[in-house]
């Protein structure tokens, strides 16, 4: 089954045009390291130098933003919905 | 009280529930500040001003081009190269000339957006730039001014409403604007105008239900909309307690320019 992950427009690019794709993980470190091994480049996009998540993306776990959980220690579990929300400033 | 000719023209929202003639007055005498006259302020600001905002101050700083006539409904095809804000201006007052209806023909910094917007009570934020968007933010936490905000990019959509010491900021969801070259510049973006119309009324919508004291505003909650599946979606945005701005110890205390970092924009100087 996996973890569902909503992918946004910005980064699409990178998961050839699809929206959600599947991963497998138990935690949010470990799911950003799947991305990474499914569709390379996609860390950088989404955590700096350090590693560290960059501070205008966020990311939720079934809706909650992991910065309000556990961070990157956030446990994943099959079934969960993951979505990776940058933010836009078009007007 | 209202004149006879305003209770005909707003007779189908004084008949609702919870507005009534009341409501029309505090629509009346409200002061709503729209921050670009673009594809967000467009329609928003039409919606404000049928509405019956008593006072509605747009700025912006730029003129019409061709290009933006695909998105931006305010303008019209004759008013290409005339600036922005006088075109909103004679719209939004042949739509409704009960109202007042301020241009303000600016380009907002830090030096001068305090005193642009303390004449108002609400902001609604239509810029299309990040360094406005916090400069926005900021400027509205640390003078007590309910904020709508609203993006979009490209499908996708954004808005939340901020009101300062009750809900979180948009730093408290974003901490920081993205450095130069983080997020595909502006030349690849394009957006097409009905995303920018659901977004740019659901503010409206936020400012008119803040005003009237009806319903839930988009308080401490980011509403998602995907217009390739005619989605929407909300996550939950708890306040920040080490916010940079609205947090236990701030750590911005003044406001900030941040650069520009779009060529093209710089070019051309569209923006706020
Ligand atoms: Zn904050």
């Amino acid at each position: 089954m996996g973890i569902k992950v909503r992918i946004p427009t910005p980064l699409q690019k990178l998961t050839k045009d699809k929206e959600v794709v599947e991963c497998e993980a138990n935690d949010v470190k470990g799911l950003v390291e799947d991305l990474e091994k499914r569709y390379p480049g996609i860390k950088t996009r989404l955590c700096d130098d350090g590693g560290k998540l960059r501070k205008f993306i966020n990311i939720y776990v079934n809706d909650e933003d992991i910065r309000f959980l556990k961070m990157d220690q956030t446990p994943l579990k099959d079934g969960d919905e993951v979505s990776i929300i940058p933010a836009i400033a078009g007007g | 009280m209202l004149r006879e000719d305003q209770i005909e023209r707003y007779s189908r929202q004084i008949i609702l529930p919870n507005v009534g003639g009341k409501g029309q007055e505090k629509l009346l005498n409200a002061k709503v500040l729209v921050i670009g006259a673009g594809g967000l302020g467009s329609p928003a600001s039409l919606y404000l001003a049928a509405a019956g905002i008593g006072k509605l101050g747009i700025v912006d700083s730029d003129a019409v081009e061709l290009n933006n006539l695909q998105r931006q409904i305010l303008h019209s095809t004759k008013e290409v190269g005339r600036p922005k804000v006088e075109s909103a201006r004679d719209r939004l007052s042949a739509i409704n000339t009960d109202i007042e209806v301020i241009p303000i023909k600016k380009r907002l910094t830090s030096e001068n957006i305090l005193d642009v917007i303390k004449d108002y009570d609400i902001i609604l934020d239509g810029s299309d730039n990040f360094p406005t968007r916090y400069l926005v933010n900021d400027a509205c936490v640390l003078s007590n001014k309910t904020l709508s905000h609203g993006g979009i990019f490209r499908f996708d959509g954004q808005a939340i409403t901020i009101i300062p010491g009750k809900s979180p900021c948009y730093r408290c969801l974003f901490p920081e604007p993205p450095p130069p070259g983080a997020v595909p510049g502006c030349q690849e973006a394009g957006i097409l105008g009905a995303v920018a119309g659901v977004i740019g009324v659901i503010q409206a919508n936020e400012v008119l239900k803040l005003i009237l004291g009806i319903g839930e505003p988009l308080a401490g909650r980011l509403l998602i909309f995907n217009a390739l599946d005619s989605s929407f979606r909300i996550v939950k945005v708890p306040k920040n307690k080490d916010c940079p701005i609205c947090g236990e110890s701030p750590t911005i205390k003044k406001l900030i320019d941040y650069e520009e970092f779009c060529q093209l924009r710089k070019k051309g100087g569209r923006g706020r």
